[in-house]
């Protein structure tokens, strides 16, 4: 291949993520300053921002998306570390580990509503104590969820993002050697958890900085968890241009647009704070670290680690089991712990209205995970040809659509495709979640890519094959495992999808997620439940395939065994 | 200048299209798809649109796709959205569920199909137009057979009979009532529809002269109404559910909230909503309704064609179908549905006569005699008005 033909594949990837995305922020952009002539703004002006600022609650608004952005990172992060530092190794840890696959395949809307289920006034939390332990026959009147500092909401986003920094961690510690550097710690008189903090962690955080940052910007801007959890008066900011984009009255256009903008200053800023924090804490512990304390006494931390962690992992799956149990009840009164009468009839009706929402996910699912697969090995293999590795500001590129807001593009995006008539169909829809699909495939490729052993294709090649059979015989079935897992990721990602799938599907997609979103709008609790339980289905199933398939294809090839540390 | 442009695009679409010549609409709608933009969150209203877009499929060969909205207001976005990018043509929405506000806002704008087309639909000569006022002016405006009727609606209370046993009769009595029961009562947000319909029967009750609020709200009219709503909402948040402090999203979170025990009062447009849950096992069968003595607010719900409609003539197909006595049967079955019916019973055939005299309402449905009576719909001026109020005055806290 020559070095031109080895550019093509990255610069079609960079086109495929970041043009959708700079197209979209010139389509948010030039209304927010007032210019969009078809709906006669035709000069340009600073009244959009002028009325944005006027906007009753707009502080608090703005304080809330950065609440909800800073401290759920900053829970979620910190039991990572108390998991990682306190209990690698045991057997707690590798029940954990399991876990977390299956608990990253719960989408987050699925995760809030159980979490909701789980925890409300008159949750199954309060079910199940009530009346004899509580004393209450009637539900107690709290303010939970939708409680005024977004309480409610972080801890339900935090309980989200611990598996996806856990599994980012576990894929980054081989190449940190942990155990190494912890052991020289502790024979340096450090206690386990310190010796941990000291000596990985630092290396650890340096390879997974920017998912840390893709959590931030994500539960700055986060729409649908905001919704069924965060507070109403006022909601967080992109909740609330979320509103004013959909209403009916066009002139909101343009504040919604000067909202886009201000969103996304807002989720740079939390940016912002959290890398001033990351060198304070960068010195903190420099200070603390030639300090001469060694903390051997640390069972209280480790402990509090693991309840974090359990309590995490119970409400998931309580709440999910709540919501399993929902779409089969019956009537459920409070105070009761269970349903007074079992009854299919929710699973047996929506079985006849779900065809073509299901057809409709997996198709775009199917779609946008085979491009962006394709894409992305013909990106890593003319890294193989050309020898020539990712610069670490290329990576910086991958995160820009897990970073810019999806709010902030998403409706300048519509309106383009709008005007250029191309909206509502397959390809653009697709396109649109390639956006999303692309980058964590790609990030989830690559290590395992390159990390393959470069001898086997020099051995190939001394045996005079050539690079497309090195490829193909070689690279491709070797690495089956980690392409179908990424796969797999990709295809949750794309079913999880719903700002793009109704914006630029127009109504016309249906798919499960938009489907689990209407029908929680009419607040009946066994058809979200059973929309849920589909929800999380589909991706579970993606990644069953990604474990079954190779186990069948290798099932006598005795060294294609996943090896289990 | 509206004028003329509504004229000659009715003229264009008159001439390829005479809904008075119902077989060639029926021949012109054959093999085409009707998009219909409907709320989608009623498991009970989803499966109606899907028997009736099978009937239709059946009958007539019109394929009928349920388009589900969380909220009428993103389909109006959608058209007006649209218009702006120049889609005169082949448009996303062939027909969709309409009520009030939205349909003042699509007709002011000229996004509706430019011409009366509703009167001429073969099941239209059954609709209750003399008994039913609402049918021909929506929130005081007029339809002009720009919408069809599709159902019937009147506010009525519920609550649970084996919990609650003292009812507040009217407004009044409600403030005491919530006093008495603290945080047991809550109003979904407005601009809610079912919350900003609570605000404005709170306004017909509370103003010294209800007649102001079917005309235009000018600054004169419309600040002894808004003073005397806005002490009674000042004086009843506090004894709301969560202290007014966070609000339910909907009329369905409302029921939610009943169910839990969490409020012992909740409200419905849908009069047999409440016997609707308890078939659905949503409520427990000790429910029973409601309703204040000086009456409620009643209206009606519609099917509209927006402008740029991509199968006009499988939308008309459609909106006749919905209107036929066999559909609004079948809807007014609490079993199906429990949407009251838009037709006059007394001038249909014995045999659909007989479809409407079996349905049993359900124990939680008031009969006609027990409502009292409905109460038009302030303009929409007015609603325009109490919300942005509402809004500034409890929408942050």
């Amino acid at each position: 291949m020559s070095s031109r033909t080895t550019l093509i594949a990255p610069a079609v990837a960079l086109i495929l993520m970041l043009g959708p995305i700079l197209a979209g922020l010139a389509g948010s952009l030039a209304p927010a300053f007032g210019w969009l002539p078809v709906l006669g703004g035709d000069a340009v002006t600073l009244d959009p921002f002028r009325a944005l600022f006027a906007t009753a609650g707009l502080g608090k608004s703005i304080m809330l998306s950065l609440a909800a952005g800073l401290v759920t990172t900053l829970i979620a992060l910190l039991i990572t570390i108390g998991l990682l530092g306190a209990w690698s190794g045991t057997a707690f840890f590798r029940w954990i580990e399991r876990l977390v696959s299956p608990l990253l395949s719960i989408p987050h809307a699925a995760t809030a509503l159980g979490f909701a289920f789980l925890l409300a006034p008159s949750g199954w939390l309060t079910r199940m104590i009530s009346p004899d332990l509580s004393g209450w026959s009637r539900p107690p009147d709290w303010i939970f969820p939708h409680d005024g500092l977004g309480l409610a909401m972080i801890a339900g986003l935090a309980t989200k993002e611990l598996p996806f920094l856990l599994l980012v961690s576990l894929a980054a510690l081989p190449q940190v050697n942990p155990r190494r550097h912890a052991n020289v710690a502790r024979t340096l008189g450090y206690g386990p958890m310190s010796a941990w903090i000291y000596a990985v962690w630092p290396r650890l955080y340096a390879q997974i900085r920017l998912p840390v940052f893709a959590v931030i910007a994500y539960a700055t801007s986060v729409v649908d968890v905001a919704l069924i959890l965060g507070p109403t008066n006022p909601p967080t900011l992109a909740v609330q241009l979320t509103r004013w984009m959909s209403d009916p009255d066009l002139e909101y256009r343009f504040l919604a647009s000067a909202g886009a903008i201000l969103q996304l200053a807002v989720t740079l800023f939390a940016l912002l704070l959290w890398w001033v924090g990351e060198k304070l804490t960068g010195r903190l512990f420099r200070h603390l670290a030639v300090s001469g304390a060694r903390f051997q006494q640390d069972l209280l931390l480790r402990g509090a680690a693991a309840m974090a962690t359990i309590a995490a992992v119970l409400v998931m799956v309580l709440g999910l089991a709540g919501m399993g149990l929902w779409s089969i009840a019956g009537l459920w009164r409070f105070p009761d712990a269970f349903p007074a009468t079992l009854s299919m009839r929710s699973w047996e009706r929506q079985a006849t209205m779900m065809g073509d929402p299901l057809i409709n996910s997996v198709l775009i699912g199917s779609l946008a995970t085979l491009i962006a697969l394709v894409v992305t090995i013909a990106c890593l293999e003319s890294e193989n040809r050309s020898r020539r590795k990712t610069s670490r500001r290329s990576l910086m590129l991958l995160y820009v659509p897990l970073i810019v807001p999806q709010v902030a593009f998403l409706f300048g995006l519509q309106l383009l495709f709008l005007l250029g008539g191309s909206a509502h169909s397959l390809p653009t829809l697709v396109l649109s979640h390639l956006i999303f699909v692309l980058p964590y495939i790609f990030l989830s490729l690559a290590d395992p890519w390159r990390s393959l052993d470069p001898r086997y294709a020099q051995l190939a090649a001394s045996l005079g094959c050539g690079p497309w059979v090195a490829f193909l015989r070689l690279r491709l079935p070797m690495l089956l495992r980690p392409i179908l897992t990424a796969a797999a990721v990709g295809f949750a990602v794309s079913i999880g999808q719903y700002l793009p799938t109704l914006l630029i599907g127009g109504g016309r997609w249906d798919t499960i997620t938009t489907e689990a979103v209407a029908l929680s709008a009419g607040g009946n609790r066994r058809l979200i439940g059973v929309y849920a339980l589909v929800q999380m289905a589909l991706p579970f199933a993606g990644f069953l395939l990604a474990t079954a398939l190779p186990a069948l294809v290798f099932r006598n090839r005795r060294d294609m065994k996943p090896v289990h540390g | 200048m509206a004028g003329s442009f509504a004229l000659s695009s009715g003229a264009s679409f008159a001439a390829d299209l005479d809904v008075k010549d119902w077989q060639a609409v029926l021949a012109k709608a054959k093999g085409q798809t009707v998009y219909f933009h409907a709320w989608g969150g009623g498991d009970r209203i989803n499966a109606y649109i899907d028997w009736a877009g099978q009937q239709v499929a059946d009958r007539y060969g019109v394929t009928v796709k349920h388009v589900k909205v969380s909220d009428t207001a993103n389909v109006v976005s959608q058209i007006i959205a649209e218009k702006a990018a120049g889609k005169e043509e082949g448009g996303s929405v062939d027909l969709v569920w309409i009520n009030g506000e939205n349909f003042a806002s699509l007709k002011e704008k000229g996004l509706l199909l430019p011409m009366s087309w509703a009167p001429d639909l073969p099941n239209y000569q059954y609709a209750d137009i003399d008994g039913k006022p609402t049918l021909t002016t929506d929130f005081t405006i007029p339809t002009d057979g720009l919408e069809s009727p599709w159902g019937m609606a009147q506010l009525s209370f519920y609550y649970d009979s084996a919990i609650t046993t003292d009812l507040p009769k009217s407004a009044a009595e409600l403030l005491d009532w919530a006093k008495k029961n603290p945080g047991r009562f809550a109003y979904p947000k407005p601009p809610d529809f079912i919350g900003s319909t609570f605000l404005k029967q709170l306004a017909l009750e509370l103003a010294e002269d209800p007649a102001v609020l079917s005309s235009e709200a000018t600054d004169a009219t419309y600040q002894p109404v808004a003073d005397k709503l806005f002490a009674y909402l000042d004086e009843l948040h506090p004894h709301l559910w969560r202290q007014a402090k966070a609000f339910p999203d909907n009329v369905s979170s409302l029921k939610n909230l009943l169910a839990d025990g969490e409020t012992e009062i909740a409200f419905t447009f849908n009069p047999s909503d409440a016997s609707a849950s308890i078939a659905n096992q949503e409520l427990p069968d000790t429910v029973r309704s409601f309703t204040f003595e000086g009456g409620t607010i009643g209206n009606s719900h519609f099917v509209a064609i927006p402008f740029n409609a991509n199968a006009k003539a499988g939308a008309l197909v459609l909106a006749d179908f919905l209107l036929s006595p066999e559909a609004q049967a079948v809807k007014q079955d609490p079993q199906v549905w429990g949407d009251p019916t838009v037709l006059n019973i007394a001038s249909l055939s014995a045999k659909d006569k007989a479809r409407f005299e079996a349905l049993d309402l359900g124990i939680a449905t008031l009969k006609p005699e027990e409502f009292g009576p409905a109460l038009s719909e302030p303009h929409a001026s007015w609603l325009t008005r109490f919300e942005a109020d509402w809004t500034k005055r409890y929408a942050v806290q």
